[in-house]
């Protein structure tokens, strides 16, 4: 098992070398001025060469790149050119908020989304299969802004129940798992929750019935193993691929969403990327989406180990 | 007797509880302003703001001054410059490029430190002077080119600055609107605290660590502040000018970049103030009892004619026509649902660089196709034009819709209207290089919206010839020497009532060229609880938060 889990962290450098390589040239290519949060249009000419050489945008790409790396290394993902403030903190503070909200979303996605599919998975070609799987639909193809925008309007709005936006009543520094901070949760949780919620429950729903109807799931019946013994069964068949698939489901949330939290002011790293790119602030930028891209790399390593764990013969594989 | 003491006891200890319970209460009944703003973060709080105008508006006007100001009291008046950290000033009879600023005395700093000369000169450096400590790139863009021929400072005496200029600018003292006043004390307690390998570390250090504790003059003082989420600034009791202590003890400042995210947060209390609530939400607000204000903004939204050779807006005959086609009462009545004004020019009728043009902007159809038929062009020959414009962005209020409603109203005077769409930092990086760039696409008018505080932004950089790529935003290469002159006269005139009638005469020369398509001034619109009173929208991006209350 361990040289398995060296072999898969050996496998994680280049990648995340692929990756810094990737960001940094992904937000070098796209249009517009990286200046352009501190340096207006009508600002002089000399007065823009100064301010480009201030921030090292005068120096060959290749160079800008290296010096970039090297500072990442040491843990320095540099200054916001909109702020002023070190990137890293910025993006720790925004990725923290982006967890909470995750967390808080994956508890009810994939309870949910467990729930829904090992019922519909079991009592497949019923009406109960049927109402499971037309939730597990809406949650995948209802837009998930649209149904954070339908909630705040009944529950924020007209029924005064719970806040529109914001993360806590005095911001997210002082977050506590309170009800005066949950409640500030509630909506965005139950909007992030819905697309892993249907892609759970259709995963799971599949792999329940796959499982069903192999034969040893007959071999254990015939052998008479009471119905709760062939449900332990089926769910320890299930769980591996139903892991990876919420692992990536949880590595989405953990991206945050541009969408649900501007929708609710929360602010993520999904709320840190939208103000990123419209002010091109390209170390802020640069920094979130490689502090992202490792997230996900790790979770991915994560769950490859923890797939290991559960079914031995991944690792001999 | 003894009832009568025993009652008197007991009457004294009750009103002394009942004072003791109710003496806290009094004491935290503490009245907060709870505002969304557009923007998707805390505009910079270190002394010059980013994010444009809204920043000043918030970061800037509220927690600092500046030698000089706007007044902000009025509706109906349009905003005009008045003495702000000084009380007078006046340029060097002998040489023009000098002035002479006298200081307001007993103003002090939110550290309690005074303001003074010395301050001004160090505020002046922090800008402009590379090899001062306190110099900071991030914080010269934004101002910089605000103020473009300011060169350095000096101190007279404790209460007298000479300002220096690159060139003979009667506009100087409305360009330094825009240099806000930060505690040297404070930075450089920061600054000796902190750590870095060198002086520019350290200098970078003190700057974000004043970013989080600032001090500055304003009515406003900094209490808390949380990135991109919140920044809770107090009444500056102490404040100089008395009729402007704040009225509310607290004002809370939240991002809020999504308009329905804003215009919900309003509907369900969580703020009391929206700035540019969600357009389809005002039938609603209003009928919930929300207050709606608007106010005409120093802000133009036009289309910028190319003047390169081969452009068919060289013919004058085709400007005005393009001007008188368009029914914009009709745009600001249907489309915008009320919220815009009219434009007739950069400035409009009251304003005192307004002047008095003979060519009256407004909707004649029948003159537009008169001027163009006279130009050669009919309903079968239509005049092909190129507008690069972009979907969204600051300022540009709904620039797709917009655009396609001034291509009907166009066509209707032999116009073949093409629109390039780009994305909006793309357009405004474009704004700069010129209509003979390439980035320009074909296009022979651009679409970017202008904010018209003063005389550089509003007329110089788009009508001085000398302004053309890449040095400002003449894009499309005006080359009227009339322009030329009369932006040299008003430049060099320096009684402040002259250099406005000299103002003036260009904005009306403008007008008469019909140098842009004007289209519509933007009118700020904000939603506000019925529980605010005391607001006054002035005819500026720029509002006074001091005489708001809440109940």
């Amino acid at each position: 098992m361990l040289a398995y889990i060296a072999r898969r962290i050996v496998y994680v450098i280049p990648i995340v070398i692929s990756v810094a390589l990737v960001c940094f040239l992904l937000v070098h290519i796209t249009p517009g001025d990286p200046l352009v949060a501190v340096l207006p249009a009508d600002a002089s000419q000399e007065l823009a060469a100064q301010l480009r050489a201030a921030y090292g945008f005068d120096r060959p790409l290749p160079v800008q790149f290296g010096l970039w790396l090297l500072r990442a290394l040491h843990g320095d993902l540099g200054n916001s050119i909109a702020t002023g403030r070190p990137v890293l903190a910025e993006v720790m503070r925004a990725v923290g908020n982006t967890v909470t909200l995750a967390i808080a979303a994956a508890v009810i996605g994939f309870t949910m989304g467990i729930l829904l599919g090992l019922i519909a998975g079991y009592f497949r070609e019923t009406w109960i299969d049927k109402v499971a799987t037309s939730f597990a639909i809406a949650g995948v193809s209802v837009p998930h802004y649209w149904l954070g925008m339908v909630l705040v309007i009944i529950f924020s709005v007209q029924l005064n129940w719970l806040p529109a936006v914001g993360a806590g009543p005095n911001g997210s520094n002082s977050w506590a798992w309170d009800w005066a901070h949950l409640k500030y949760l509630v909506l965005p949780a139950i909007t992030t929750s819905v697309i892993p919620m249907g892609i759970v429950t259709r995963t799971v729903r599949a792999l329940t019935g796959d499982i069903l109807s192999q034969d040893f799931v007959e071999a254990l019946r015939a052998k008479g193993l009471h119905e709760r013994g062939v449900f332990r069964h089926v769910i320890k068949n299930a769980a591996p691929t139903a892991l990876a698939v919420m692992g990536l489901q949880l590595g989405y949330m953990l991206g945050g969403s541009i969408l649900i939290e501007t929708v609710f002011s929360w602010p993520g790293s999904g709320f840190l990327l939208n103000s990123a790119i419209f002010q091109r602030d390209l170390p802020l930028l640069q920094g979130t989406i490689l502090i992202l891209a490792l997230f996900f790399v790790f979770l991915n390593l994560l769950v490859d180990i923890a797939q290991a764990a559960i079914d031995p013969r991944i690792k001999r594989g | 007797m003894r009832i009568k003491k025993t009652t008197r006891a007991a009457l004294i200890v009750a009103l002394a509880l009942t004072t003791a319970a109710a003496w806290p209460r009094a004491v935290s009944a503490e009245t907060v302003l709870r505002i969304g703003m557009t923007a998707a973060d805390i505009p910079r709080t270190l002394g010059q703001p980013d994010q444009g105008f809204e920043g000043n508006r918030f970061t800037g006007l509220t927690m600092y001054d500046a030698l000089t100001g706007w007044d902000l009291s009025s509706a109906e008046k349009p905003s005009v410059v008045i003495p702000g950290l000084a009380t007078e000033w006046k340029v060097d009879d002998a040489d023009k490029t000098k002035w002479t600023f006298k200081l307001r005395p007993g103003v002090t700093f939110h550290d309690g430190t005074p303001f003074n000369a010395d301050a001004v000169v160090w505020n002046v450096e922090k800008v402009l002077k590379q090899d001062a400590p306190q110099f900071d790139p991030s914080q010269v863009g934004v101002t910089a080119s605000r103020m473009p021929t300011l060169a350095s400072a000096k101190k007279i005496d404790d209460m007298t600055v000479e300002l220096t200029t690159k060139e003979p600018d009667s506009f100087l003292p409305i360009n330094l609107t825009n240099l806000f006043m930060a505690s040297p004390a404070k930075w450089q307690h920061f600054y000796d605290k902190a750590e870095g390998a060198d002086a520019k570390a350290k200098s970078q250090a003190a700057w974000t660590a004043f970013a989080k504790d600032a001090a500055g003059t304003g009515p406003w003082k900094m209490a808390s502040f949380t990135p991109r989420e919140r920044l809770e600034l107090v009444k500056n009791a102490n404040y100089w000018d008395k009729a402007r202590v704040p009225k509310v003890d607290k004002m809370v400042l939240l991002p809020m970049p999504e308009a329905n995210a804003r215009t919900a947060a309003l509907l369900s209390g969580q703020v009391d103030w929206v700035e540019a609530p969600a357009p389809d939400a005002l039938p609603e607000l209003k009928q919930r009892g929300f207050k709606l204000y608007a106010n005409e903004q120093p802000h133009v939204w036009p289309w910028q004619f190319s003047r390169v050779e081969g452009s068919p807006w060289n013919d004058i005959r085709v400007r005005k026509a393009a001007n008188l086609c368009v029914d914009r009462e009709g745009l600001k009545d249907g489309l915008l649902a009320g919220l815009m004004v009219p434009a007739s020019g950069t400035f409009e009728p009251g304003h005192p660089w307004r002047g008095k043009p003979s060519f009256e902007i407004k909707y004649d159809k029948a003159a537009a196709q008169k001027l163009m038929q006279e130009a050669g062009f009919g309903p079968s020959k239509k005049l092909t034009v190129k507008i690069q414009t972009s979907a969204s962005g600051s300022g540009q209020m709904q620039p797709l819709p917009m655009n396609e409603y001034l291509q009907q109203a166009l066509a209707e005077c032999y116009f073949d209207v093409k629109l390039d769409v780009i994305e909006w930092n793309t357009l405004f990086t474009n704004w700069r290089r010129g209509a003979k760039d390439p980035s320009a696409n074909g296009s022979n008018a651009t679409n970017v919206t202008y904010a018209a505080m003063d005389p550089f932004f509003a007329l110089v950089r788009f009508l001085q010839s000398g302004m053309a790529p890449p040095v400002s935003n003449n894009w499309g290469f005006i080359n009227e020497p009339k322009f030329d002159e009369l932006v040299k006269k008003a430049r060099q005139t320096f009684d402040p009532a002259a250099r406005d009638a000299a103002l003036a005469e260009l904005h009306a020369a403008s007008v008469d060229d019909a140098a842009f398509l004007y289209v519509a001034h933007d009118v700020g619109p904000r939603a506000m609880s019925p529980k605010v009173t005391g607001v006054i929208q002035p005819k500026s991006w720029f509002i006074d938060f001091s005489p708001v209350s809440i109940q």
